[in-house]
């Protein structure tokens, strides 16, 4: 299968410590591919080498056949890359409508204009309404992000990726924080990406049982190294998985 | 009831300009009229510097030297070439040209690094523009500046005072034009959080640049207008105390709403002016930093978000009543 993106022994060192460490990765397109491994592992890491927040100190990504690896993170966005942040990172002072609207207007390519007809801003609106109902928080529109509760917070932050309408969606443990009860409908929303076909989705999760039946693929990272990838089915077999990652660090996580 | 409350404040702009066109039919005091066109002046400077500071969270230590670049554009070309109208245009455009050159130059060369690189390096250009006013002689006689003539037109007082105000409404609008749109928003994500402005695809420094080339022009215009008001410039519109103006008028006012402004741009004046009356009763009040300090002090601690920005708030609280013990807004 063609891959939409691929990584060729990317590798990051922070004074010495290498947090990331020659991982050679392939994604293929459409595909639902999840990464996971205790804390620490060097997940979110590996998604800031991807979206371009750091620079790798050694190694290559490829997106959609292009070198990207010293491209800017806004340039890789237009490239119809998205990501969204473990630690909640959305505009404090901005409503919660105008966060979305934001990534609205960022993805129809609307970026210096000066004067913009009222009916395109109102479709931006409806279109971020749109976004904001799909994870339960139009009812928060006119609220200050800021004034959010965690959970909400989480679900902005899913509403303003699937806003950018990237190609590949990197969510970084999207589930965390939210509570139990809306898990499932977050989940939801992620199969239903899934099922339009249309979209590669590289999701990092903490706690591998959340999202077994949703990936294609897993790929397990453990101390910054790749360290298996498969079928769920497989990584849950792999015995190297089950020692280094299941045994003892998964109960203490969850 | 609370429609009729916010149907007076939607009005309450509309009687305060037509009460300031009217003034000049009530008293037409040369100084009154120079005062009121002064802070006509100094409002729409005090919006430009919200631009940077309110919309963008841009620090800037020099502003002023955009608003001198448009006054000494004005003396010079008026004293040494002519005084018609068109010359009048061609200074203008020149004070405009030049400003949006340095401003450009600046933001180019900093606002890709951290902040405070841009705060030093205005600061610094406008050294090296104080300098130059000073130093070179033979255009600027130096320190002590030159008075110069102005087109006949504008030499009314009563003229001018409308001329200024068509002046501050004009850009009142189109910098709240501005503001709100879809460029002006993805500011306002910026000073928020530049990092996930540029995660959602925007090249964060080409904004920057932007806004800090349009808030130079627009400062070098008022700075023009400043010196067709005192038809006479000096290097004190290049001084740290025109960049300290802007500043203490925006944040008394109230940043990111621009019409703080003309709030702040009206007190500054008006505390400036009884000051210097004041200084005839007793010598402390020349130290007017002072005083303005104080005010400073007063305002910060009264209205935490400046006297446009606690009213904003507060006309929300009222819409949505939430009662104003629950102040989660305000530091304290
Ligand atoms: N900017 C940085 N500078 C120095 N060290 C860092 C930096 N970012 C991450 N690290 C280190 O790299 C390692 C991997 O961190 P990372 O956040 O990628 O883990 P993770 O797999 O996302 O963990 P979690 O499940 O807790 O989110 C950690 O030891 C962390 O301390
Ligand atoms: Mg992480």
């Amino acid at each position: 299968m063609e891959s939409i993106l691929k990584t060729r022994e990317l590798t990051i060192d922070f004074g010495g410590q290498a947090a990331v460490s020659g991982v050679s990765l392939e994604v293929p397109k459409h595909q639902f591919q999840s990464i996971i491994g205790p804390n620490g592992a060097g997940k979110t890491t590996l998604f800031n080498l991807l979206s371009g927040q750091l620079q790798p100190t050694h190694g290559t990504i490829l997106f959609k056949e292009t070198d990207i690896t010293h491209l800017s993170p806004p340039l890789r966005t237009r490239m119809g890359m998205g990501r969204s942040f473990q630690i909640t990172n959305v505009f404090p002072n901005l409503t919660v409508l105008e966060n979305v609207r934001l990534a609205v207007q960022s993805s129809a390519g609307v970026r210096f204009n000066f004067f913009s007809a009222l009916s395109r801003f109102k479709q931006f609106e409806e279109e971020a309404v749109h976004y904001l109902k799909s994870v339960m928080l139009d009812g928060k529109r006119d609220s200050l992000a800021k004034h959010l509760a965690h959970g909400e917070k989480r679900k902005l932050e899913i509403a303003m990726l699937l806003a950018l309408k990237p190609e590949l969606l990197l969510l970084d443990e999207p589930t965390a924080g939210i509570s139990i009860e809306e898990v499932p409908a977050i989940l939801d929303v992620l199969r239903g990406i899934k099922e339009q076909g249309d979209k590669t989705i590289l999701l990092i999760e903490h706690k591998m049982d959340m999202v077994l039946d949703l990936s294609d693929s897993v790929t397990v990272l453990f101390n910054g190294k790749l360290l298996a990838s498969g079928s769920p089915q497989d990584i849950m077999n792999n015995e190297l998985v089950q020692s280094a990652y299941l045994g003892g660090l998964y109960d203490d996580a969850s | 009831m609370r429609m009729i409350s916010r149907y007076t404040i939607g009005l309450l702009p509309i009687v305060i300009i037509m009460l300031l066109a009217a003034y000049p039919f009530m008293n037409d005091s040369r100084s009154t009229l120079i005062l009121l066109s002064k802070i006509f002046i100094f409002a729409v400077f005090a919006m430009s510097y919200d631009l940077l500071l309110g919309y963008t969270g841009i620090v800037s230590f020099g502003h002023a030297m955009f608003f001198g670049i448009g006054a000494y554009a004005i003396g010079i070309v008026m004293y040494k070439i002519g005084d018609s109208m068109g010359m009048l245009l061609l200074a203008l455009l020149i004070g405009v040209v030049l400003a949006a050159i340095v401003s450009y130059i600046v933001g180019i060369l900093t606002l890709r690094l951290q902040s405070h690189f841009y705060a030093m390096l205005t600061l610094a250009f406008a050294g090296l523009f104080t300098v130059l006013a000073e130093k070179w002689r033979s255009i600027t006689k130096g320190n002590d500046g030159f008075p110069f003539p102005i087109p006949d037109f504008f030499r009314d007082r009563t003229t001018f005072y409308y001329f200024a105000l068509v002046f501050m409404i004009l850009f009142f609008l189109l910098l709240r034009r501005f503001t709100k749109s879809p460029l002006g928003r993805v500011l306002q994500a910026i000073r928020e959080n530049e990092q996930r402005t540029a995660s959602l695809g925007y090249q964060v420094v080409h904004y920057k640049v932007i806004v800090s080339v349009v808030a130079g022009v627009v400062a070098a215009l008022c700075g023009g207008m400043y010196g067709m008001t005192l038809r006479f410039v000096n290097t004190s519109v290049f001084s740290m105390n025109t960049t300290l103006d802007a500043l203490l008028m925006t944040i008394i006012g109230g940043i990111g709403t621009l019409y703080g402004g003309v709030i702040g741009a009206a007190l500054i004046e008006l505390a400036h002016e009884l000051l210097t009356s004041l200084a005839k009763v007793h010598p402390i009040f020349e130290r007017w930093i002072i005083f303005f300090g104080l005010l400073y002090i007063l305002v910060v601690m009264v209205f935490p978000l400046g006297i446009a920005g606690t009213f904003k708030l507060w006309l929300k609280r009222k819409k949505t009543s939430i009662p104003l013990g629950k102040r989660d807004d305000v530091p304290w």
